[in-house]
């Protein structure tokens, strides 16, 4: 790099500053604060280089082989969306991704709320409960959902109990549901738990100073103070339920298979690469398509709760 | 003075597990008045006001609202106004949609929100600033529109803790000029807390002396200062000199010399408090001073200071340390460490247990 030549300056800079007492500290100090942020551009650069290697050069890959493999032309994408059960398969990880996060958004919210007033030992104790699936691999705990979940499992045996011969729950959507939302789970707590921990609850006996019923403060206060941490819980929910895979295909049936599954079929199975490819470039697509709306609408709406937020502690 | 009374707190007490914050507190709060609880740090100020808005339940007691028992009622239900010292405006909300929330809660039509509203912030001069957010104001400004939050829906009492608190020194005094006009022009009853005895003397109609969870001493500001009941309250309200020593047999000593005071205390420790205007120096001899001066104390000058009107003298005795306001015409020349004899009339000083 040209280097070199700064360095030189540099060095011939403060030999001057040497000589001169005192004369031009202040020269001398921007040029080592240039000389700083090549640094820190320095140091990063071994993680631009692998994040290069291993990640940006396979994405390119996908993405050009959507349109080059075997050949260069749109054929791929006419595969895609001239079969119905491809487009079907879309239609229904949209559907269950959208479900997920439903429930996990249902789930998280009073959990979180919940560990914003409770002692700061029982909060540990309950972020453990909630972290402990997390650090888990996903393979285990989508097994686990398996045993418990099939008519031989406990929920099966206890529910025989009362006569219920099969619940047929496993390879049914409610249990791709359930354990999609199990897995997702800590991703929407944790959002949702940091913006209502920051939340001045001080606001809330303000408002029924102001005559406000308690519930009534909590639907005007609370709750859209603690919006954009629910709306980024949900996104990251969502846009991680897209590109699920072995949850799917563990728990779910043949007609709960998600795109992750079918890209596994078309590229394992009969060696398609440029259908995987579409596949893949279509649920990027479809995940930048919904970051997109998200930022726009968050822009437009959120923006000033945003600062606001930050403003509530002054 | 119990039957105008708009509030009337009765014995109300208030414990936590460990400390009590309000002991028995009675006092009749009269309609229209500014009156202020002023007291030192942890002296049970905002837990007072907390039991009146309703956010803290009392242990003992009772609230009386006109006349009708208040300590059953809910917060939201009181109908009363709350100026907090932290704002407490809603970040999400503009200045025009926090004004507009208690009218809200009260079922306002649109049309009357929107002029109550207007008017309001006329009031509180921030008409201009109605579509802002609460970030994007000042702290003036912020209590400002905390202020019009509190008094939009007219409640015939405003409570407000500490709420100049936060803000500089100038910006303060502005603020306690427009709180009084404010007061004026609603013609509301307003209970203010503060530990800063000048506010209070400014502000208020009446001044409530509270001291770990009593209080000590109410009235205006000139009778707080002019006749304290206690020692406490002496020192808390304005500056004065105290001369410590004892009753014994109806007379007070203080090293070793008898002094006169007005006000009766009973054998035992004892105070004599003086006023800084009160008092006039002069060389150990006493030189300077008219005869009748006959109650003095010699000590040696720790600081003096000018103070635009006059001088302060800080003086060294053996029975207390006295602060002395001496008017420009009659400052003696004098210097840090001399010895001078500081003097008064019997009749300025107020005799109190100590
Ligand atoms: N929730 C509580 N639990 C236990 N003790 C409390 C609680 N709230 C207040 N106290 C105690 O009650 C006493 C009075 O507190 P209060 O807040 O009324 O004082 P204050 O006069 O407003 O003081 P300051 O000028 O510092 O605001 C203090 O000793 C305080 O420690
Ligand atoms: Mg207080």
């Amino acid at each position: 790099m040209a280097n070199a030549p700064d360095t030189t300056q540099f060095s011939a800079l403060s030999t001057q500053a040497i000589k001169s007492g005192s004369a031009k500290p202040n020269s001398q100090r921007k040029k080592s604060r240039g000389n700083g942020t090549r640094n820190l551009l320095l140091i990063l650069l071994p993680s631009f280089i692998v994040l290069g290697i291993f990640y940006f050069y396979p994405m390119l890959t996908i993405l050009v082989g959507a349109f080059t493999d075997p050949q260069v032309g749109l054929q791929n994408f006419q595969w895609f969306f001239g079969e119905q059960v491809n487009v079907d398969v879309l239609w229904r990880t949209l559907i269950i991704s959208f479900w997920v996060t439903v429930i996990c958004v249902l789930f998280a919210f009073p959990f979180s709320f919940f560990l914003t007033i409770v002692t700061p030992r029982t909060r540990g104790l309950l972020f453990l409960i909630v972290l402990v699936p997390f650090w888990t691999s996903m393979v285990v705990r989508t097994f686990a959902w398996v045993i418990l979940l099939q008519d031989s499992g406990p929920i099966g045996e206890f529910m025989k109990l009362f006569g219920v011969q099969s619940l047929g729950l496993i390879r049914t959507p409610t249990a791709v549901l359930i354990g999609m939302a199990q897995v997702l789970l800590p991703f929407v707590v944790l959002p949702i738990y940091a913006t209502m921990s920051k939340i001045d609850t001080r606001l809330l006996t303000a408002a029924r100073s102001l005559g406000a019923r308690p519930s009534k403060a909590f639907v005007s206060i609370y709750l859209p103070l603690s919006l954009p941490g629910v709306a980024s819980g949900a996104l990251l929910c969502f846009v991680m339920a897209l590109g699920f895979y072995i949850t799917p295909a563990m728990l779910g049936g043949s007609r709960e298979a998600f795109l992750s599954t079918l890209i596994q079929g078309q590229v394992q199975g009969l060696a398609q690469w440029g259908h995987g490819a579409v596949i893949g470039f279509v649920l990027l697509f479809v995940t930048l398509v919904i970051l997109g709306i998200t930022g726009y609408v968050g822009k437009k709406t959120g923006g000033s709760v945003q600062d606001m937020v930050g403003g509530s502690k002054a | 003075m119990t039957k105008e009374a708009i509030l009337d707190l009765q014995g109300l007490s208030k414990s936590y597990d460990d400390s009590i914050a309000v002991d028995n507190i009675d006092l009749s709060i009269l309609p229209g008045e500014f009156l202020t609880f002023l007291g030192p740090s942890g002296s049970g100020k905002t837990t007072t006001l907390n039991l009146i808005a309703g956010f803290v339940e009392p242990t003992a007691g009772s609230m009386l609202l006109n006349g009708a028992p208040l300590e059953k009622m809910p917060a939201h239900e009181r109908n009363l106004g709350v100026v907090f010292q932290h704002y407490a405006l809603f970040p999400h909300m503009t200045v025009t949609d926090n004004v507009a929330y208690p009218l809200k809660q009260r079922k306002f039509t649109a049309a009357k929100r929107a002029e109550a509203v207007r008017d309001v912030l006329k009031m509180v001069r921030l008409e201009k600033y109605a579509s802002r957010y609460p970030a994007q104001l000042s702290g003036g400004q912020q209590q400002r529109v905390a202020l019009a939050r509190a008094i939009v829906y007219r409640p015939p009492i405003l409570l407000m803790d500490e709420p100049l608190g936060a803000l500089d020194k100038k910006l303060r005094e502005w603020l306690q000029m427009e709180l009084r006009r404010i007061h004026r022009e609603l013609g509301s009853t307003f209970i203010y807390v503060t530990h800063d005895q000048e506010e209070a003397l400014t502000l208020s109609d009446r001044i409530a002396v509270f001291n770990e969870g009593r209080i000590e001493q109410i009235g205006t500001g000139k009778e707080l200062y002019d006749e304290p009941n206690t020692l406490f309250v002496g020192k808390f309200i304005g500056e004065s000199s105290v001369f410590e020593g004892s009753m014994t047999d109806g007379r007070f000593h203080a090293g070793g010399k008898e002094y006169w005071g007005s006000g009766t205390v009973r054998d035992g420790p004892a105070a004599l408090l003086v006023r800084p205007e009160k008092l006039s120096i002069s060389d150990e001899a006493g030189s300077t001073l008219p005869e009748d001066l006959t109650n003095w104390v010699i000590g040696e000058i720790e600081d003096i200071v000018f103070v635009g009107s006059g001088m302060k003298y800080t003086v060294n005795t053996a029975i207390g340390g006295a602060v002395a306001h001496v008017p420009a015409e009659r400052a003696v020349d004098t210097h840090i460490g001399d010895h001078v004899r500081v003097a008064w009339h019997p009749q300025d000083a107020k005799l109190l247990p100590a």
